[in-house]
């Protein structure tokens, strides 16, 4: 009786947004007249982080530091349509429909400054710290607030803008399946090492080494937050969870988070982990969003570190020790294949 | 924990960004960490009346009669709901973009078709005279014959789940009882294939489990409107989806969110709004209707179960040359948002490998239980799982390291894809290449050159001429067939396989990168 190691991997890609798109979302963007921007928006921030990507946005497309940017989401009466928080959308949808919104109100503001300065709009750039010059002349200078007091109080100017993104509703070919289903793709391979023990079935994960290609990473700790805690749940679904144990039987589903079998703390393990990005055309900045993708590696990588361990292939969720220990029986006993 | 490789594809993009890039605080973090941020269910509004469901018992059963004079009058209550009130008790959530039949009711009239299905709402003063008057409910049911089981349900004289779908299956431009994708001939694929491995993957449903459970609460407003504070994911599907069920126009509503307790996918069906703000119109106070954890686990709609056939057609270089699938996706009684998934499934198919010949059938199958809905990764996460597991088998059988693998298969810039779209802007090499690093997996030199912007294209972009439906061609003569994969233990071959097509000249992140790290390959 003993335990052993083994390492799986898996590749995988994912679409971001609705398949087939048609699933629009707007912006709107105003300034107040102290120069401090806010973006109205329906969508949900579900604590992936919606509002703060979507601020840094709209901060770094009006050229303006990130505090003076405040995102409202989720309010029908104030927010314009968006489809919703799901299918990896909120990044490169809501993105873009802000990035929009945020160019149209830049656009106000630099006429704005450049009525001010006496000078044309196109010489003018910002210095991300809230202050617009002409380019070259840094000491021609006047910040986003006096421009904000101008332009309501003087020039009459409101500086807003208002942003959507739709990407087309695609055809399916009822015969074939051809169609559009995705503008871009994220990208993932991850590797998970286990140690499962021939006497109990039991399967400890030992830690996981992972690439994800996302396009940009807008807010690198947001995108840690999100792989980090999406693997978590892909190790969750791999090993523990299910609503209906003896499926398809649907008798002895779990009632509460005691009959609910997830992993505690001392069942994760270190996941070492590379973000790539290769710019989306369409993205805002490149960007692809890690949203759903990042738990799928991790299910059939788990599965395939298993066999490697002990030689027996697992192809029903979850893998439980009864499943693992009654495949090692039925084959004579573990099998560990050549370490790698 | 996280490194930013920003060597790779550095020559298709601008790092000079002043906020993007940057690990900036969340702007709603102090008030997440300090308890202060505003959810749903913080608001207590006077006079707040609580809304809970009496549920079936039953999986599958006609109601005879139910019965709630006694619960009316019970301690507390001020309003008993039935199907009959809702002003339009039949919907389908997707009806708000034009994709499937209206299927299912707020709450259940003449049947019901899973165990839970709300049937009777109660509203009372305060959550345990609810309880207390739901108890006072009296149902007479008359139990019918149950389905659980996707391909049972599909089988001639299975039980008719949802009268709306008489054959059990979702109906695909009015003609078909699945989704279907076809790309070259997978058939004439299969028969010159080396090796052939036929396997069945099945999930495992599963719970969203988010720290917040579903709900909502609903109180009038001024001037005939109603305020709604909601967990949505989808405030305006939620909009829209209540102003249909309740025929009244979406400007009666004020929807308020933003702030949710998880979602995952599990906060998209708007389950708890439309019986809410109902009960609001009828009692004119304020509602809250909010799932229990039980509720929550059992009732509250989970990932569904796929079960997933692949047949796949290999050579002993390590080329897959088809891939043939079968899929069932368990919506349970309702369709809720699995059409849509089985569509995006096959658009997925053959996961991000270039493969000449493609076959997909795939079907959502309705049964006796709850309502499956969106998740992450929906539609997709089953088939990741099934062709992955597959990878690693057909690798074991022609004999060649998984990662190399896949490098080989992989689909690169300018290749078609099953769905007959270019493949742009690929990265699957790369991730490849740079997990192996990290795991110090010995990759050989070839592979280690391999580019996502390289090999692809030419013949690999071409749509094959041919798309057949299932024929029986010859099999190739010596070729072998693994329906468990163990049955042939075969020796992984002397020679190395031969490196994947040639490549002009090596990525910028190429040999270098790696070879500080790689010892020499284990055979």
């Amino acid at each position: 009786m003993a335990r052993h190691r083994g390492r799986g991997i898996a590749s995988i890609n994912y679409p971001i947004g609705m398949n087939l798109g048609g699933d629009p979302s707007q912006a709107l963007v105003h300034s107040n007249p102290s120069g401090k921007f806010t973006v109205s928006l329906s969508s949900i921030d579900l604590g992936q982080g919606m509002k703060s990507v979507t601020r840094q946005i709209c901060a770094e497309t009006l050229g303006v530091p990130v505090e003076d940017v405040y995102v409202d989401t989720a309010d029908s009466d104030t927010g314009p349509h968006c489809m919703g928080s799901f299918a990896s959308r909120g990044t490169h949808r809501v993105g873009n429909a802000v990035m929009a919104a945020a160019k149209e109100a830049r656009g106000v503001m630099m006429e704005a400054a450049a009525e001010e300065l006496e000078v044309n709009a196109a010489d003018l750039e910002t210095d991300g710290r809230g202050n617009i010059h002409v380019k070259g002349a840094p000491h021609r200078s006047i910040s986003t607030k006096d421009v904000a007091i101008a332009a309501q109080f003087k020039q009459g100017k409101t500086i807003s803008g208002r942003g959507i993104f739709l990407v087309p509703l695609s055809d399916v070919d009822p015969e074939t399946g051809e169609m559009s289903p995705a503008t871009c793709y994220a990208h993932a391979c991850l590797v998970a090492e286990v140690e499962v023990d021939d006497e109990t079935g039991d399967v400890a994960m030992i830690r996981m080494d992972s690439a994800y290609e996302l396009g940009r990473a807008l807010n690198p700790r947001l995108v840690e937050q999100q792989l980090v805690g999406g693997a978590w749940m892909g190790i969750s679904h791999a090993l523990y969870e299910t609503t209906e144990p003896y499926y398809p039987v649907s008798s002895h589903g779990p009632r509460d988070f005691v009959e609910y079998l997830m992993p505690g703390p001392g069942d994760i393990c270190p996941h070492d982990i590379a973000v790539l990005e290769r710019p989306a055309a369409d993205g805002p900045f490149g960007a692809k969003g890690p949203g759903e993708m990042c738990a799928n590696p991790v299910l059939p990588a788990v599965a395939n570190a298993i066999f490697n361990a002990v030689g027996v292939r697992i192809d029903k969720l979850p893998i439980t020790p009864e499943k693992v220990l009654r495949a090692i029986k039925a084959q004579g006993g573990a099998r560990p294949q050549p370490r790698r | 924990m996280l490194e930013l490789r920003k060597d790779i594809f550095a020559d298709e993009r601008d790092d000079n960004l002043k906020e993007i890039g940057k690990g900036t605080q969340r702007q709603d973090m102090l008030g997440h960490v300090t308890g202060t941020s505003t959810y749903f269910d913080d608001h207590k509004l006077q006079g707040m009346l609580h809304l809970k469901v009496v549920r079936s018992v039953h999986s599958h059963a006609r109601l005879r009669r139910i019965e709630t004079t006694e619960a009316e009058q019970s301690q507390g209550v001020r309003r008993i709901i039935r199907g009959a009130d809702v002003p339009r008790n039949l919907n389908t959530l997707l009806s708000l973009i034009n994709f499937g039949k209206d299927d299912e009711p707020s709450l259940a009239v003449d049947k019901v078709r899973y165990k839970g299905e709300p049937i009777v709402a109660v509203v009372a003063d305060s959550p345990r005279e609810a309880s207390e008057a739901m108890a006072k409910v009296r149902i007479e049911y008359e139990p019918l014959p149950t389905v659980f089981d996707v391909e049972d349900a599909l089988k001639p004289g299975a039980p008719v789940v949802n009268e709306t779908y008489p054959k059990n299956t979702f109906t695909y431009y009015e003609k078909y009882d699945h989704q279907k994708l076809r790309f070259g001939d997978v058939e004439r694929g299969l028969a010159q294939a080396d090796h052939v491995l036929e396997q069945r993957y099945q999930m495992s449903p599963i719970e969203h489990a988010p720290t917040e459970t579903n709900g909502s609460i609903a109180a009038p407003d001024t001037n005939g409107r109603y305020t709604v504070y909601t967990s949505t994911q989808a405030l305006f599907f939620s909009v829209d989806t209540c102003a249909k069920i309740l025929d009244v126009p979406s400007n009666t509503f004020h929807f308020i969110g933003g702030t949710v307790g998880g979602g995952f996918g599990g906060k998209v069906d708007t389950i708890t709004e439309p019986l809410c703000i109902l009960a609001a119109m009828l009692t004119g106070r304020p509602v809250r209707y909010v799932l229990g954890r039980e509720e929550e686990m059992q009732y509250g709609p989970p990932r569904g179960a796929e079960r997933i056939y692949i047949t796949d057609g290999v050579m002993r270089d390590g080329r897959i040359v088809a891939r043939k699938v079968r899929a069932y996706f368990d919506s349970g009684a309702y369709t809720r948002l699995s059409s849509y998934a089985a569509v995006k499934c096959a658009a997925h198919l053959p996961g991000p490998y270039t493969i000449p010949n493609v076959y997909g059938d795939v079907y959502c199958v309705f049964t006796n239980r709850t309502p499956a809905t969106a998740m992450r990764g929906f539609g997709v996460t089953a088939m990741d799982f099934a062709i992955e597991c597959q990878m690693d088998k057909l690798a074991h059988i022609v004999g060649m390291d998984p990662m190399e693998f896949r490098i080989l298969n992989a689909y690169r810039d300018g290749d078609m894809k099953a769905h007959r779209r270019e493949a742009k802007n690929t990265a699957l090499i790369e991730c490849v290449q740079v997990a192996a690093e990290k795991a110090k997996w010995p990759l050989r030199d070839e592979f280690k050159r391999a580019s996502s912007r390289q090999g692809g294209g030419g013949a690999r972009a071409v749509v094959p001429a041919a798309t057949r439906e299932a024929h029986a061609p010859t099999v190739a003569a010596a070729q072998q067939r693994t329906v468990y994969d163990r049955a042939p233990a075969t020796a992984p071959s002397r020679e190395p396989p031969p490196p994947p097509p040639p490549r002009p000249q090596a990525p910028s992140h190429g040999a270098a990168r790696f070879s500080s790290v790689f010892g020499t390959r284990r055979r």
